[in-house]
C-alpha cells in the first residue's frame, strides 16, 4: 500500500492507536544505546522468555530512550484499564517477577518509580490501588522538561511508520505538501524563531530562505547527525528512537528549499542509529512516503545514508561535505557557505538532527504555539546529555531560558553523592566551563556565548570539587589536538603548544611565562582558525582561565592541585587512626608500594607510588588521604 | 567593478577580485605562503590575516573573500599584524630550516620565536602542509598523485600507502611550486626519481640529440597541445632547430 492521502494516513493511524494502546498489555523496555549498555537486552529476554513460559499474552516493545538514563534498564508497563508505571533498575530476576505478578492479575507498585499519566485516556490518573506512585510529570527530573524533539522517543517502537503515525506523524508533511507552499513553510519556520541546534544558533528559516531563493537544478539537504562531543548523545538517541521524526522534518525542509534528495550523516560509531535509520528509511519508501510525487502532490524526495568514517571534525559543515563527496575531511574557506553553494556546488542546506526533528512539530501545532515557549529570540526547547558529576543523568529536554541552576541542582538534584558543583561544560570540546556564581544565568545563545561558552549540540556535562579545572582544560585541548584535520597553522601547532603548555602545568612544571603565552596563543587560534572547530577549540582554556585562575595559579605558583586530582602534586598517605590493617590495599597496590602486617597500620613507599589512588577509591574506612 | 579603501587608500577592482589580489594590486606586501594566484583559495597558512572594518569588523585571511562593495581594510591593524606575527613565529618554530620562512618573517619583524624546536626527528622537516603541490597536481595537472594523510599533527603530504604511483606523470609541477622546497626530485640517467613520493618514472630520450628530457607518462599532453602534436618526441633544442630550419626552408613553423 502507498500512502496517497489522508485518509490512508488516517488508516495507519488507527493501526498504530491499536498497538500503542493496545486493549492488553504493552511493555516497553528502553533499548537505545544507554539501556543496552545498562543491559536492557537481557531484561528484555528475560520479560520475553517468562512470558512464554507463563503464556502470558503481551505486546514487548524495544523502545527507544526514556530519558533517565541513571535509572535504566527502565521498563514501562501499560496494562489497559489498570495503569502504567514505569520501574526503574530492572533486573532480570526482578522482570522475571513482573511477569509472574503480571499474569496472576496484578499490577505491582512495588519498585515503581513512577506513574505515567496518559492525556485523553483513562489512565489519565493513577487508580486508587496505585496512589502512592509519584507521578511521572512530578519526579523533579522530569517536572521542568517539555518534551518536542523527545516527543517519541521512549514511547513508540521506534521502527513502526504506523505508530509514529499515531504521534500526529506525516500530518505535518501532509499539512505542508497539500495545503501550504515552499515559502509559506519557510514562513512559519522564520515565525516559530526555531535556531539551529547543532550548536550556533543560525536561524534555521533564514537559511531556507536563502538556499530557497536561489535557481538550481538540484539542490540538497544534509542531516547532520555526526554527533561528537563528550557527553553528548542526544542525536544519537533521537535517530535510535524516532527515526521518521528526522526523515519527515527532512522531507519538509526538501519541500521548502526546493531539494528532491537529501543525505543523513551519521557516524558510524552509532551501529543502532544506523540500522535504526536504515531500516526507518526502507519503510517510508515502501508507504510512498519518499520517493516519487508523494500525497500525490508532484513532489519528488528521496534520502539516503552516508556513514562518516569517524573524525570529528566532519561535523562542520564544509567538511562533512567533502566527506559526502568522497573528498577528505577537511573544511574550506566561506563563504560561499553551503546554502549558496554546498554539496557538488550546489545549493545545499545542513540541520541538525534535532533541528529536523522540530519541524514536523513547528508545522503541525503552528510557530505561534512554539514561539510561546522558550524566551524572546530563543524560542523552543533545548536537550541536553545531563551527564558527569551529577545526582541525576539523562536526557533533558526543557524550554530555552531556564536557568543553570534550575539544570543541575533542581533537574540533576546537585551534586553526585552530595559533592558540591565547581563547575558545569557545555558545547563540548568548543565550549567551555562555567562556575557555579552563574548558576542564575538563563540558558540562552547569547547568555551562553557571552559567559565564555557555548550552547552547543547537547552534551552538559557537570563537574564537582574532585575535579581539576587544569586538567579538564588539558583534556579537551588533547580532544581537539587528536580530531584537528591539520590543515591552517594556528589550529594544527597552536593547539598541540597549548595541550604542551598545560601538560606543564599539571605536572608541576608549570611558569608564569607558560600561562601569558597560553592566554596569548589561545587568543591567536580563536581569531586565525580557518573553521569553527579551531576558532573555538581555545574555549576551554579561556573560561577556566576566567573563572578558575587561581586553580592554575595554585599549579604554577605553590606546585599545588587544590581538586587533588594531578598526580604529579599529591602525596597519598594512610592514617593510623582510620586503618585497620585489613590488607585490601596493600593486595591491590599494583606496583607493591604498600606494606603492613595484618591487622596493623599500613604505610605506603613513596618512591614506589605512583599517585594511581586505586587505594583511595578502595579503602573501605576511608583510611587513604591525599595530600595536595 | 568594486570600490573598495585598504590603508586609507580607494580602490577599484573587478568584482570576484580575492581581496588579497586587491591589497598587493596597491603595492602592499602581504605574506603568504599557501596562496597561488593558478589555484583554488585555501586558507591554510594564515600569514595574509587583515582586519576589515566594514561592512562588518573581521580579522579575515585575505586570501579566502572575495572583495565587497565599500569595503574597508587594514593590513597594519594591531590585530592582524599580532595575528601574522605569531604564525609565523610558530612556523619559525617549527621549520628552522626554512630559508623562505625566516625570510618572509624577518620582512615582518620576526627573527625569533617563543614556542621552541622542533621534536629531534622532525628537525629537518620543510613541509609545512600549505597543499600547493596537492592543488597543482589535482586542479592542473589533473593527476591527483598525491594528498595528505592523517590528521592533526600527524598530517603529512604523500601517494597512497607511500607506494610507488601509477597516477604521477612526474611532471615535478609540486617540487616546482613548493615554496620551502621539500620536494626531492632527481633525473638520473633514464630515470627520473621522485624520492618524496617514492616513484620513479621512465624519462624519454629525444631521438636526434639522445637526451633524457621529458617523463614518458607525460605523453598524454600531445593531445593538448596540438602545435607540438608531431614534435613531441623532440627535445625543446632539437625542437627549435626543426622548426628554425623548417621556417627557412619554408618561411612557415609549425605554430604560425
Amino acid at each position: 500500500m502507498k500512502v496517497r492521502t489522508r485518509s490512508d494516513l488516517a488508516k495507519l493511524r488507527s493501526d498504530g492507536l491499536s498497538t500503542l494502546y493496545p486493549p492488553g498489555l504493552r511493555i516497553s523496555v528502553g533499548m537505545a544505546t544507554c539501556g543496552l549498555a545498562a543491559g536492557a537486552a537481557e531484561v528484555y529476554d528475560a520479560l520475553h522468555d517468562e512470558a512464554d513460559r507463563l503464556g502470558l499474552y503481551l505486546m514487548l516493545i524495544p523502545t527507544g530512550c526514556i530519558g533517565y538514563c541513571q535509572q535504566e534498564p527502565l521498563v514501562d508497563v501499560r496494562v489497559s484499564g489498570r495503569g502504567r508505571l514505569l520501574y526503574a533498575r530492572v533486573t532480570p530476576d526482578r522482570a522475571r517477577n513482573m511477569i509472574a505478578s503480571l499474569a496472576a492479575g496484578d499490577l505491582p507498585a512495588e519498585g515503581a518509580l513512577a506513574y505515567i499519566p496518559e492525556e485523553n485516556s483513562e489512565l489519565s490518573k493513577p487508580s486508587e490501588a496505585l496512589a502512592g506512585v509519584p507521578l511521572l510529570n512530578e519526579l523533579p527530573f522530569y517536572s521542568q522538561q517539555r518534551k518536542i524533539v523527545l516527543r517519541n522517543s521512549g514511547l513508540i517502537d521506534p521502527v513502526s511508520l504506523e505508530e509514529y503515525i499515531a504521534r500526529e506523524g506525516y500530518q505535518s508533511l501532509a499539512l505542508a505538501l497539500l495545503d501550504d507552499t515552499p515559502q509559506g513553510v519557510i514562513d512559519h519556520v522564520l515565525d516559530s524563531g526555531l535556531r539551529g541546534r547543532g550548536g550556533a544558533g543560525f536561524p534555521t528559516g533564514r537559511k531556507w530562505q536563502t538556499c530557497h531563493g536561489i535557481q538550481a537544478q538540484s539542490k540538497y539537504i544534509i542531516c547532520n547527525g555526526d554527533e561528537g562531543d563528550p557527553g553528548a548523545y542526544v542525536d544519537r538517541t533521537v535517530l535510535e528512537g524516532d527515526p521518521y521524526s528526522v526523515i519527515e522534518g527532512m522531507t519538509i525542509g526538501g519541500y521548502a528549499i526546493g531539494a528532491r534528495e537529501g543525505f543523513i550523516y551519521v557516524r558510524d560509531e552509532y551501529p543502532l542509529a544506523i540500522e535504526r535509520i536504515t531500516q526507518a528509511l526502507a519503510q517510508a519508501e515502501k508507504l510512498g512516503l519518499l520517493g516519487e510525487n508523494i500525497f500525490s502532490s508532484g513532489f519528488d524526495f528521496n534520502a539516503s545514508i552516508v556513514r562518516g568514517a569517524g573524525a570529528f571534525v566532519c561535523g562542520e559543515e564544509t567538511a562533512l561535505i567533502s566527506s559526502i563527496e568522497g573528498g577528505l575531511g577537511e573544511p574550506r574557506p566561506r563563504p560561499p557557505f553551503p546554502a549558496t553553494s554546498g554539496l557538488w556546488g550546489k545549493p545545499t542546506i545542513i540541520n541538525n538532527v534535532k533541528t529536523l526533528a522540530t519541524i514536523p512539530a513547528i508545522i503541525r501545532h503552528g510557530a505561534d504555539w512554539y514561539a510561546s515557549i522558550g524566551t524572546e529570540g530563543n524560542t523552543g526547547t533545548v536537550v541536553f546529555s545531563l551527564v558527569g558529576k551529577v545526582a541525576n543523568t539523562g536526557l533533558v529536554e526543557v524550554p530555552l531560558g531556564l536557568t543553570l541552576y534550575d539544570m543541575i541542582e533542581s533537574i540533576g538534584g546537585g551534586g553526585l553523592n552530595g559533592k558540591q558543583v565547581k563547575a558545569i561544560q557545555t558545547g563540548g570540546p568548543s565550549g567551555g566551563c562555567l562556575p557555579t556564581a552563574l548558576y542564575n544565568l538563563p540558558i540562552t545563545y547569547e547568555n551562553m556565548t557571552q559567559a565564555g561558552s557555548i550552547m552547543g549540540s547537547g552534551g552538559m556535562v557537570v563537574m564537582d570539587e574532585d575535579t581539576c579545572m587544569v586538567d579538564v582544560a588539558r583534556y579537551f585541548l588533547g580532544f581537539t589536538m587528536a580530531e584537528s584535520c591539520g590543515k591552517c597553522t594556528p589550529c594544527r601547532e597552536g593547539t598541540r603548544y597549548m595541550y604542551d603548555i598545560l601538560t606543564r602545568i599539571t605536572s608541576g612544571e608549570g611558569t608564569l611565562k607558560d600561562l601569558e603565552l597560553l592566554e596569548e596563543v589561545a587568543e591567536w587560534v580563536k581569531t586565525a582558525s580557518l573553521c569553527g572547530l579551531g576558532q573555538t577549540a581555545p574555549n576551554p582554556v579561556l573560561s577556566t582561565l576566567r573563572y578558575f585562575r587561581d586553580e592554575y595559579e595554585a599549579h604554577v605558583k605553590d606546585k599545588r592541585c587544590p581538586a587533588g586530582f594531578c598526580r604529579a602534586l599529591i602525596r597519598l598517605t594512610i592514617l593510623p587512626d582510620l586503618c585497620t590493617g585489613c590488607g585490601l590495599c596493600q593486595r591491590e597496590c599494583p606496583v607493591g608500594a604498600i606494606s603492613g602486617e595484618k591487622k596493623k597500620l599500613h604505610v605506603i613507599d613513596q618512591e614506589l607510588c605512583t599517585h594511581c589512588r586505586l587505594c583511595y577509591n578502595i579503602c573501605p574506612e576511608g583510611a587513604v588521604e591525599i595530600v595536595r | 567593478m568594486v570600490n573598495l579603501t585598504v590603508n586609507g587608500q580607494p580602490v577599484s577592482v573587478p568584482e570576484g577580485t580575492i581581496l588579497l589580489e586587491a591589497v598587493r594590486s596597491m603595492g602592499v606586501d602581504l605574506p603568504t605562503l599557501c596562496y597561488h594566484e593558478g589555484l583554488s583559495p585555501y586558507g591554510a597558512c594564515r600569514l595574509c590575516m587583515v582586519t576589515i572594518t566594514a561592512p562588518r569588523h573581521a580579522l579575515v585571511a585575505s586570501c579566502t573573500i572575495p572583495v565587497e562593495e565599500g569595503m574597508v581594510v587594514e593590513t597594519d591593524a594591531p590585530d592582524a599584524v599580532a595575528a601574522r606575527r605569531m604564525g609565523l613565529e610558530f612556523l619559525l618554530s617549527r621549520y628552522p630550516r626554512s630559508g623562505v620562512i625566516r625570510e618572509i618573517a624577518e620582512r615582518e619583524g620576526v627573527t625569533s620565536s617563543r614556542f621552541g624546536e622542533p621534536p629531534p626527528d622532525q628537525a629537518d622537516e620543510l613541509c609545512m602542509l600549505c597543499g600547493l603541490c596537492v592543488r597543482v597536481c589535482r586542479e592542473l595537472i589533473g593527476a591527483a598523485a598525491i594528498s595528505f594523510i592523517g590528521r592533526g599533527t600527524e598530517r603529512r603530504v604523500g601517494t597512497p600507502f607511500d607506494m610507488h604511483s601509477d597516477a604521477c606523470i612526474g611532471c615535478g609541477a609540486c617540487a616546482e611550486i613548493c615554496p620551502t622546497k621539500a620536494i626531492r626530485i632527481e633525473d638520473r640517467g633514464s630515470k627520473r626519481i621522485l624520492h618524496t613520493w617514492n616513484t620513479t618514472v621512465k624519462l624519454h630520450a629525444c631521438p636526434e640529440c639522445g637526451r633524457f628530457f621529458v617523463p614518458e607518462p607525460a605523453a598524454f599532453l600531445k593531445e593538448m597541445l596540438p602545435e607540438i602534436k608531431d614534435l613531441w618526441a623532440l627535445c625543446p633544442a632539437c625542437r627549435q632547430k626543426r622548426t628554425t630550419s623548417q621556417w627557412l626552408n619554408t618561411g612557415s613553423t609549425p605554430t604560425s
